[in-house]
């Protein structure tokens, strides 16, 4: 083997710019699939029983609300369908998202592969084209298709093309922070949608709600497969959070997210990371202290505000020690 | 459908299509010099044969061809950006698939002429900025110099690394009636243009490699290495200096090729932000901390560079790179200053540059150019307003530009008046009859005019690109050949020796 294969502290150094789009390019792509399966399983519960409801939940789990109602008299699906996904004017939009994509990838087109740049380009060109026609209720969950596909190729190209040195890991990083991030996103959307009344927790349609996050975050027969016979909320929310095989569960994201830190400081040399460390390893502390009983009675959105909290607070750390904003002369 | 394709187009040389027939029907290049369907008897055997080739193609295929490569240039980002205000507007520079084909004996004129242009300009920006013998001979005036606005007195005594300070230069040519080969200009500050060169190549082996199948077309692909190489020699830091590509980032219309070059030279791709200078010295910031830089090949103007000596609100430079460059911590590509001898002005004394300080000849000649600041340009610019085109020597993109057998007798009176008031700051030429290359158009394949850029990369030797930037005007009968009116660009294809494997 040579040095090189065996020391990877031997390839070169990493612009800190490249490695902070490489993290929020990672994010976006990982943000659009995951509002795209928010929407998705949105459009499913409005149309059963939980009635248009459904949409207020969506804003309130991305604290979109009090921005979206300076603009909109009603949540309903056409107002928030695009606010979500056409909506320009909205920064936390897909259209807006697949900007940020490209525009990070625009920077790191040096770094990264033909492919996936050509890929994000039409990708790019595919999102900003949709229209109002294309959301209309009968075509949504065709458009949500192509956006999570969209990124799925996007996700295979990289893996498949990208070169694995330090910006592979800043990548791999940024995707698994928003994948943390978003899957408490989808676990807090059940607490926020309000059942019909009569339902009580633990209903059909309660737990027709839970198999439908479940199958929004593509985890619907895996957790068939280890709970046959289980269909409580707590087996649900545990399997969303806790379980160590699920690939979009919060533990294993942050488990992703230590172990690719490490490897920065131990393959590359780099001394940053120890604060994000820290505070990932009590993280991770706190939640194997946790059953997924215990959680929801401590209160499930509470505990998934104070992930989120967290995660944000990773992310600060990481920038600070890799990506500092340089002293002012 | 590929197969299909690929049977339009005869390998070999064959009988049948004659080169003025079928897709060549009608083309007739009129008094102008057609770079491919060269008159009987004088031209390459290698580039009758594509001639020949073409001719056999139907239209619709090289349209369905053309369309695919807009595609691909499109889908691949080869694009400058346009921004309004609400919107990024991508567009592409338009590709005409019919290539430009260049003989090996008509490279060896572009090529050994390149060369020696761009040794005089080196040796005129090293003089010019130390002992200024040439203005104390004589030979050019010093007021054109030292008077030029491009004129850097920040460099003066400082010794550049192999006295090398285009290290990238971009010359302009054309080619009058009788194939005449002409410089137009000299780009000797941030030439661009060369990624299209080598892209519109890998454009070419993909959507029409059965055109250039047998021939022996010179390879472009090594440019990246040879710039690296050029610079790796004038940097400092021994065996192994590490170079960055300054850019002004992603919202200048050239970041394509900036992105381009980054990855051809394997080099990252900075910004002023990304670097530092402690100590006189240059560093990156990445993600170990600083990192030491070498050499930086700079795709930003002199103005913008460094906040310490120029334009202090320049957001986009690096202060103290001077200080740095002059300590011989850093080479930096191109040199600062260089402006000044690819201007307007300047460029009607390379003539003489060129005998000046290698006792040569031309080999590539200028456009006739006439020198106003001189009693026998003046008058014969004056005696011949109609039939010259009268340029000012201090404005740049075409402004202040008059066409004389355009131009109405009232703007030509006008014109008269404006020179005789000051005569140093205007040339005039002849107008020159540019080639043609047969172009995919609206109607069919038509004859429009041409002109090249070939790319020199200079560290302690010359090497000339072998190809460069064919630009062509797709308007009919027009002689600009800019992206931003109307121009599209060519595959150019320089032949070795025989041409044919």
């Amino acid at each position: 083997m040579s040095d090189q294969m065996t020391t990877p502290t031997l390839r070169g150094p990493l612009l800190s710019r490249y490695a902070e789009c490489l993290v929020w390019m990672a994010r976006y792509i990982e943000r659009i699939e995951n509002l795209a399966r928010i929407v998705d399983v949105t459009d499913g519960f409005s149309r059963q029983d939980a009635g248009e409801s459904g949409w207020l939940s969506v804003l309130n789990i991305n604290a979109d609300a009090e921005k979206f109602f300076k603009r909109n008299v009603f949540a309903n699906s056409g107002t928030v369908t695009n606010f979500y996904i056409l909506d320009r004017d909205n920064p936390t939009s897909i259209a807006n998202a697949i900007t940020q994509v490209r525009e990070n990838a625009r920077t790191l087109r040096p770094l990264i592969s033909t492919e996936m740049w050509q890929h994000i380009n039409v990708f790019y060109g595919e999102v900003r084209g949709l229209t109002q026609a294309d959301i209309a209720p009968s075509r949504l969950s065709g458009v949500c298709a192509m956006l999570k596909e969209g990124c799925q190729m996007h996700t295979g190209i990289t893996e498949g093309t990208f070169f694995r040195d330090q910006g592979w890991i800043f990548y791999a990083i940024g995707k698994y922070m928003e994948r943390a991030d978003q899957i408490t996103r989808l676990v807090d959307i059940k607490y926020h949608t309000i059942l019909p009344e009569g339902q009580e927790p633990g209903s059909a349609t309660d737990v027709n709600q839970w198999f439908a996050v479940l199958r929004a975050a593509a985890g619907y027969h895996a957790f068939r497969r280890v709970f046959p016979r289980d269909v409580s909320p707590g087996a649900v929310v545990g399997f969303l959070l806790l379980n160590h095989a699920f690939p979009r569960s919060l533990v294993l994201s942050l488990q992703q997210i230590e172990a690719y830190i490490s490897q920065l400081r131990s393959g590359y040399g780099l001394h940053g990371g120890l604060a994000a460390l820290e505070r990932l390893d009590d993280l991770r502390g706190r939640l194997s202290e946790h059953t997924p009983q215990s959680i929801i009675l401590v209160g499930l959105h509470e505990f998934m505000d104070n992930v989120q909290q967290d995660l944000m607070n990773i992310q600060k750390d990481i920038a600070a020690d890799f990506w500092p904003v340089p002293d002012v002369a | 459908m590929q197969q299909q394709s690929q049977s339009t187009v005869q390998p070999v040389a064959s009988g049948g299509a004659g080169p003025h027939a079928g897709l060549f029907e009608g083309y007739d290049p009129g008094k102008s010099f057609c770079e491919l369907l060269r008159p009987a008897g004088a031209s390459d055997q290698a580039i009758a044969l594509v001639a020949e080739r073409l001719a056999a193609m139907p239209l619709d295929e090289l349209r369905r061809r053309s369309k695919v490569a807009e595609t691909e240039l499109f889908n691949l980002g080869i694009t400058f950006t346009v921004y309004s205000e609400k919107d990024a507007i991508d567009r592409i520079l338009p590709f005409d698939l019919i290539p430009r084909v260049i003989s090996a004996p008509e490279w060896e004129t572009i090529d050994t002429g390149v060369q020696q242009r761009v040794a005089a300009l080196n040796l005129f920006l090293h003089d010019i900025y130390h002992n200024r013998q040439i203005i104390k001979d004589g030979v050019i005036p010093e007021s054109l110099v030292l008077g030029n606005p491009n004129y850097r007195p920040e460099m003066v005594d400082f010794a550049v690394p192999a006295k090398t300070y285009v290290h990238v230069c971009g010359t302009d040519i054309v080619r009058d009636d009788e194939g005449q080969f002409l410089v137009l200009e000299d780009n000797a500050r941030s030439p661009s243009g060369v990624s299209y060169v080598i892209e519109n190549r890998h454009m070419m082996a993909r959507i029409f490699s059965d055109l250039m199948q047998g021939l022996r077309v010179r390879p472009v692909e090594n440019y990246g290495m040879r710039l690296h190489e050029a610079l790796a020699e004038v940097s400092p830091g021994g065996n192994n200096p590490r170079l960055v590509l300054l850019s002004p980032g992603i919202y200048n219309s050239a970041y394509f090729e900036h992105v381009f070059l980054a990855r051809e030279m394997g080099v990252p791709l900075v910004e002023g932000r990304d670097l530092v200078v402690e100590d006189d010295r240059v560093w990156m910031r990445t993600t170990a901390g600083l990192a030491p830089v070498h050499g930086i090949y700079r795709r930003l103007n002199d103005d913008f560079l460094d906040p310490e000596v120029f334009r202090p609100d320049s957001q986009l430079g690096v202060r103290g790179l001077m200080r740095a460059w002059r300590a011989g911590n850093v080479a930096i590509a191109n040199a600062i200053g260089t402006g000044v001898a690819d201007d307007k002005a300047v460029y009607a004394y390379m003539p003489r540059i060129i005998r000046y300080y290698l006792g040569q000849d031309a080999i590539l000649q200028n456009v006739q150019t006439n020198i106003c600041g001189e009693p026998e340009g003046l008058k014969y610019t004056l005696d011949n307003l109609d039939k010259l085109v009268c340029k000012p020597v201090g404005e740049s993109g075409g402004y202040g530009i008059v066409i004389g057998p355009r131009a109405s007798k009232a703007e030509l009176e006008e014109l008269r008046a404006t020179i005789l008031s000051d005569p140093a700051n205007y040339i005039s030429q002849p107008m020159i009859q540019l080639s043609v290359a047969p172009t995919l158009v609206e109607d069919g394949v038509g004859p429009r005019h041409v002109d090249l850029r070939p790319f020199a990369v200079t560290g302690e030797k010359t090497w000339v690109l072998p190809g460069g930037l064919t630009r062509v005007a797709l308007r009919k009968g027009s002689l600009i050949v800019n992206s931003s009116q109307g121009g599209g660009s060519k595959d150019t294809w320089v032949l070795e020796e025989g041409g044919l494997a």
